[in-house]
C-alpha cells in the first residue's frame, strides 16, 4: 500500500433494516463534500430485514468509479458475517468491530490492524429501547471512522441537518452516537489512520459534481425528455426508475393553476399490461415509456415483436440484474444483451443503447424517446443494477432549453389534406421509414395496426410477395438506425493493434484498468459500444484489431456472440473476459485478465497486486 | 383475408346524421367470418350506434385482441383508427392510447377465449382502472380460427360439435363484472338489435368501463343440438330483464317517453338512458340484488339481458390521475419539460 491519503476503500458490514444506509451515505456525501471523488456500492439481500448487506466507498483521488478489488477498512458489524469480512482485508489494512463481545480467535490475522470499539457498550449506556440502540449502533460506527479517516465532524452535523430538515430531534440523537464513536476512537488509537481524508482546497474534484444513481437519473431524463405515460409493473432494480420519475413530476409537472398532473402514471398488473399500455400510449402520440428487469423483459417479448413489426414507438429500460430466472434479483450483471437485441418469435431486432453511467442514464433517456419516435419502433436502455442503484459521481446534468423533440414522420391533419390516399408502411423517402397518423386527426389518416402480416399500404395479406416487401423494408429501417444510434468511444492508436471492447457499467473498471495496463508496459486501444445496431465505426475498428478483449458480466460472452453474428469480425480474434459473480467488475479483474492472456507467467506474478 | 374494401355506392336518397353522413360511412372492409356469424350482425349494430350517435369517425379509436371477434373491428367506421394487438391484451393497448388522449371514443371488440381465458387478468384491472372504453364481448362459448374448442365461458354440460361434453364451470363475464366493481354492465343477444344498438349507444357515451356480452353463436363450430350457446337455445333462454333507450343530450326534446314509464340515468356528457324494466322486481342501480338475480337465473339455464347494472358515479381513471382536460399527447413540450433552472435546482439535493 503506497500512498493511502485519498485513495483507499472501506467496507462496511452489516444487517439489512438496521439503519446503516443512512449512516452509509452519510459517509459518502461527507466525503464528497470535502471535494475527494467517491464511489459507493450497496451489496444488499432480496430481503428487507435481517439479512448481510454490504456497503462499499471508494475513495478515489484520480477519479476511478469501479471497485479496485482491494479493501482497507473494513467495518465488521455482523457477527453472520466477521469470517469472510476480515479474510477480504487487504494485506496492510484494518478491521474495525464491535468488542463489546470477545473476538473468536478464528478472525485472527497478522498482516492487518485490528480495532475493536465497544459500539453496542456505548449505546446500550446512552440510548434507550431497543430498536434505537440497534440503529445508534449504525449510526456511531460513522463517528468511529470520522475520527479513523480524519473527517470534518462539523459537516456531518450539517449534512444530518440537511437530512432531518422536518426532524430536527433526529439530528441530535444522530449526532449524539457519532461524537460517542468519534470520542472513543480519539481516546483510545492514534488518530487519524494512514489512510485517511485530506480536503481538497476549493471544492477538490467533486467541484461541478453530483452523486446520483442511474435509476434516478433515467428518471429525471424521462421528466424533460417530455414523456407523459409511464406504465410498469414493480420490479427489482428497476422500481426506483419508476419511483424516481413520480417523484420529479409531481413536482415539476403539475399545472400550477389547475393542480392537474400533466402526466399519467400507471401501476399495471403485471409487466405484459405494462409495455401494452406503453406501446398503446406511443401509438397515440404520446412519450410513454416503462422500467423493468430480467423476468419482466422476458413477459414482455410478444408485444415487443408486435412494436417492432407493426412499427409502434416504446422507450423501455432493463435495469439488468442477476439471471438466470429469479436469479439474484439485487446483484448486477449484463445478462440481457441478446434477450434485448432479439426479443420476441419471427424476425426480429431492436435498438439498443448501452449507458456506462447516470449521466448517460439521463441523456439516453432523452436520445431514447427521439429515436424511438423518429424509427418507430421500441428502444431499450440497457442499464444495470450497479448503474441503476448505486451512487455515482457525474458532473452536473445539463438541459438545452433549446431542445425540440423529434417526433418524427407524423403527418398532420392538413399533410393527410393533401393526400390522396394515407399509406402507413410505404417507404417514401428510401431510408426504410414510413410515414405514420394519429388516431383523431383526420379520418383519411385512418389505418388498421395489426401483428398479421400486412402490405407497405396497410391492408392485411396472405401474400408472399407482399409480405416480405414490408419485411425488407424492415431490414432497411434497421440499417437506417445505425446513423442516429449514439457512437462508439474510441480511443485508438495506431501503432497497436490489441484491443478492449466492452460497454455499460464495465466502462469504469475498463479504464483504471487501462492505466494500470500501461503502466505496466501493456497498451491497448479501447471501443466502449454504446448501443446496437453496429455502425461502420465499429466494423472498421475490429477489423484494424488483431485481438480484442471483449470485456463483460456476463456467463456466455453475449456481446461477443452479438458482435460476431451482426459484423463481419472474425470470431477467433474475440477473447471474452466474464465476470459474472454478481458483484459489479473491478479494475484488478480485468487486468489479471489481460495479462494472463497475454504476458509470460513470470510478468504475472510481478504484478500481482497492483490493482 | 379479415380486410376487403367494400364499395362505396352511395344512393342520395340515403338518411344523414347530424354530421350529415350516412350509414355507409360508418362500415368498414367486407367482413370475412362465416355466413351467418353473430359477429357480424354486432358489427351491423355498432354501425348503426355510431351514425345515431353522430360520432366522428376519426374519433373513434378500435381496439381488439386476436380470434374471431377481434377481426370486426376492421368491418366497422373504416374513418376511425384501429389496433389489432396481441391475443387477451387488448385493454393494456386501450389503457396506454386512453392515457394518451382521454378526448377520444374507445371500442374494444374481444371474444371469450381472447377476454376470460389468455387475456382474464388484462380484462379485471381494466375493470378496476374504471378504463373510459365500450368492451364489447362476442361470446360464442367456443375457438373458431382453432376450429372448435371449448373456450371459458363453455357451460357445464354443454356439448361440443365432435360430442365432447364441457365438464367445467363457465366464466360468466357479467357476473366477474359486477363483482369487480363495474360501473357499466350489459348483456344481450347479437339477434336482437332492437336491444343491442341503444346498449352500445350507452356504452360508448358510458363514462367508464361499459361492459356488454353479446351471446353470439358460432354458425360454424357451436350451433348444433346440445350447445347451450346456439341460436336456438340463446333465443329459448334469454330474458330481457331491463330494456334500456338512450336518448343523446342535443335531442332530448325528441324523447317520446313520458315520465314515469322510464326510470332516467343521466349520463356524465348530459344524455340519458331510460331504463325499461321488464321484470319489476328487477334493480339495475343495486349491485348485490342484480349479482343474486343473475346468478340465480344463470343457474336455471337462463341468461338475464338488458341493461344489468349502471352507476354514473364513479371516477374513471383519469379522474384518480387528476390529468387535465387537454389530451396528455397535446400539451406542448415546453409546458412538459421543466428546463434548465429547474434541472439546476433538482441537482442542489444530489451534491
Amino acid at each position: 500500500m503506497t500512498d493511502l491519503v485519498n485513495n483507499f476503500a472501506i467496507k462496511i458490514a452489516t444487517v439489512n433494516g438496521t439503519g446503516s444506509a443512512s449512516a452509509n451515505s452519510l459517509l459518502m456525501k461527507s466525503i464528497f463534500r470535502a471535494g475527494i471523488p467517491v464511489m459507493g456500492k450497496n451489496y444488499f439481500p432480496s430481503n428487507i430485514q435481517g439479512l448481510p448487506t454490504w456497503y462499499e466507498i471508494r475513495v478515489t483521488k484520480d477519479s476511478y468509479v469501479a471497485r479496485s478489488g482491494n479493501i482497507d477498512v473494513m467495518v465488521a458489524m455482523n457477527a453472520e458475517t466477521y469470517a469472510r469480512d476480515v479474510r477480504e482485508v487487504t494485506s496492510g489494512g484494518y478491521l474495525i468491530f464491535d468488542n463489546t463481545w470477545p473476538r473468536p480467535a478464528l478472525l485472527a490475522r497478522d498482516d492487518i490492524t485490528v480495532l475493536g470499539v465497544p459500539l453496542a457498550r456505548l449505546c446500550n449506556e446512552n440510548f434507550n429501547g431497543v430498536r434505537t440502540r440497534i440503529l445508534m449502533k449504525n449510526i456511531c460506527y460513522t463517528g468511529v471512522l470520522a475520527a479513523l479517516l480524519d473527517l470534518d465532524i462539523a459537516k456531518i452535523r450539517e449534512l444530518l441537518a440537511e437530512t432531518y430538515a422536518k426532524k430536527p430531534a433526529l439530528v441530535d440523537s444522530n449526532m449524539k452516537a457519532i461524537e460517542l464513536g468519534y470520542n472513543y476512537t480519539r481516546e483510545n488509537f492514534k488518530c487519524p489512520l494512514p489512510v485517511h481524508v485530506a480536503p481538497l482546497p476549493g471544492g477538490g474534484k467533486t467541484k461541478g459534481h453530483i452523486l446520483i444513481d442511474g435509476n434516478t437519473a433515467a428518471g429525471l431524463g424521462c421528466v424533460f425528455a417530455g414523456a407523459t405515460v409511464a406504465a410498469w409493473y414493480p420490479i427489482t432494480p428497476s422500481t426506483s426508475v419508476m419511483d424516481a420519475f413520480k417523484g420529479f413530476a409531481d413536482k415539476l409537472r403539475v399545472d400550477p393553476d389547475s393542480g392537474k398532473k400533466n402526466f399519467a402514471f400507471i401501476q399495471a398488473e403485471d409487466e405484459l399490461a405494462a409495455i401494452g399500455m406503453v406501446l398503446g400510449a406511443n401509438w397515440n402520440g404520446a412519450r410513454a415509456f416503462t422500467a423493468t428487469s430480467g423476468p419482466g423483459l422476458s413477459l414482455m417479448n410478444e408485444f415487443l415483436g408486435l412494436a417492432y413489426y407493426a412499427e409502434v414507438p416504446a422507450v423501455l429500460f432493463d435495469i439488468q440484474r442477476v439471471g438466470p430466472s429469479t436469479g439474484m434479483p439485487t446483484r448486477t450483471q449484463q445478462c440481457d444483451i441478446l434477450e434485448g437485441a432479439y426479443a420476441s418469435h419471427g424476425d426480429t431486432k431492436h435498438v439498443c443503447l448501452f449507458p456506462r453511467d447516470p449521466e448517460e442514464c439521463f441523456y439516453f433517456a432523452r436520445d431514447a424517446f427521439d429515436l424511438a419516435e423518429r424509427l418507430q419502433t421500441p428502444i431499450m436502455v440497457m442499464s444495470d443494477l450497479d448503474i441503476g442503484m448505486n451512487d455515482w459521481m457525474c458532473p452536473d446534468l445539463k438541459w438545452d432549453d433549446n431542445y425540440v423533440p423529434d417526433r418524427g414522420k407524423v403527418l398532420d391533419k392538413e399533410a393527410i389534406e393533401k393526400l390522396e390516399k394515407f399509406h402507413r408502411y410505404l417507404d417514401v423517402d428510401g431510408d426504410g421509414i414510413p410515414y405514420r397518423t394519429l388516431p383523431g386527426v383526420h379520418p383519411k389518416g385512418a389505418y388498421f395496426t395489426r401483428g398479421s402480416g400486412h402490405t407497405q399500404y396497410g391492408a392485411y395479406t396472405e401474400d408472399s410477395a407482399e409480405y416480405q416487401i414490408v419485411l425488407d423494408r424492415l431490414t432497411r429501417k434497421f440499417h437506417t438506425a445505425k446513423r442516429f444510434v449514439p457512437k462508439p468511444v474510441i480511443e485508438q492508436d495506431a501503432h497497436i493493434d490489441i484491443a478492449v471492447v466492452a460497454y455499460g457499467s464495465s466502462d469504469g473498471a475498463v479504464r483504471e484498468a487501462l492505466d494500470i495496463l500501461a503502466a505496466h508496459g501493456v497498451k491497448t486501444n479501447y471501443m466502449r459500444l454504446r448501443s446496437f445496431p453496429f455502425g461502420e465505426e465499429v466494423e472498421k475498428f475490429l477489423e484494424s484489431q488483431k485481438l480484442v478483449f471483449v470485456i463483460e458480466q456476463n456467463r456466455d460472452g453475449q456481446m461477443r456472440s452479438l458482435l460476431t453474428l451482426e459484423t463481419r469480425v472474425e470470431k477467433a480474434k474475440l477473447r471474452s473476459l466474464l465476470h459474472y459473480s454478481g458483484l459489479p467488475i473491478s479494475s484488478e479483474f480485468i487486468v489479471k485478465g489481460v495479462l494472463a492472456e497475454i504476458e509470460p507467467k513470470a510478468r504475472k506474478a510481478e504484478v500481482k497486486g497492483v490493482a | 383475408m379479415t380486410f376487403l374494401p367494400k364499395p362505396k355506392v352511395r344512393h342520395p336518397s340515403l338518411p344523414k346524421n347530424a354530421l350529415g353522413l350516412t350509414r355507409r360511412d360508418y362500415e368498414g372492409g367486407l367482413s370475412t367470418l362465416c355466413a351467418g356469424c353473430g359477429h357480424d350482425s354486432i358489427t351491423a349494430a355498432i354501425i348503426e350506434a355510431s351514425w345515431g350517435l353522430d360520432v366522428e369517425p376519426q374519433n373513434m379509436v378500435k381496439l381488439s385482441g386476436i380470434g374471431c371477434s377481434s377481426k370486426t373491428t376492421a368491418y366497422f367506421v373504416s374513418g376511425g383508427h384501429g389496433f389489432n394487438s396481441v391475443h387477451g391484451r387488448m385493454p393494456s393497448i386501450a389503457m396506454g392510447a386512453n392515457a394518451a388522449n382521454r378526448n377520444l371514443m374507445y371500442i374494444g371488440v374481444s371474444g371469450d377465449g381472447d377476454t376470460l381465458s389468455i387475456g382474464l387478468g388484462q380484462f379485471c384491472h381494466a375493470i378496476r382502472r374504471n378504463l373510459n372504453m365500450a368492451y364489447i364481448i362476442e361470446n360464442n362459448g367456443v375457438y373458431g380460427l382453432t376450429k372448435g374448442q371449448f373456450s371459458a365461458s363453455a357451460d357445464l354440460g354443454t356439448k361440443a360439435k365432435k360430442g365432447e361434453v364441457n365438464q367445467q364451470p363457465p366464466i360468466d363475464p357479467v357476473l366477474l363484472a359486477l363483482t369487480l366493481g363495474a360501473t357499466f354492465v350489459a348483456r344481450s343477444f347479437s339477434g336482437d338489435k332492437e336491444q343491442l344498438v341503444p346498449l352500445i349507444q350507452a356504452a360508448l357515451r358510458h363514462k367508464g368501463f361499459a361492459l356488454i356480452d353479446v351471446l353470439s353463436p358460432c354458425v360454424t363450430f357451436n350451433d348444433h343440438e346440445g350447445s347451450t350457446k346456439s341460436y336456438q337455445y340463446t333465443r329459448e333462454h334469454y330474458d330481457a330483464a331491463v330494456h334500456a333507450d338512450f336518448v343523446p343530450f342535443q335531442r332530448e326534446i325528441s324523447a317520446k317517453y313520458a315520465e314515469g314509464d322510464a326510470l332516467p340515468v343521466v349520463l356524465h356528457d348530459g344524455s340519458r338512458i331510460l331504463l325499461r324494466k321488464i321484470d319489476s322486481t328487477y334493480d339495475p342501480t343495486d349491485r348485490a340484488k342484480a349479482t343474486t338475480a343473475i346468478g340465480e337465473r344463470l343457474k336455471k339455464g337462463e341468461f338475464l339481458t338488458g341493461l344489468l347494472y349502471v352507476d354514473t358515479t364513479g371516477k374513471d381513471f383519469h379522474d384518480v390521475n387528476e390529468t387535465p382536460a387537454i389530451p396528455l399527447n397535446q400539451i406542448p413540450h415546453n409546458r412538459l419539460s421543466p428546463g434548465s433552472a429547474a434541472l439546476a435546482k433538482v441537482l442542489a439535493r444530489y451534491r
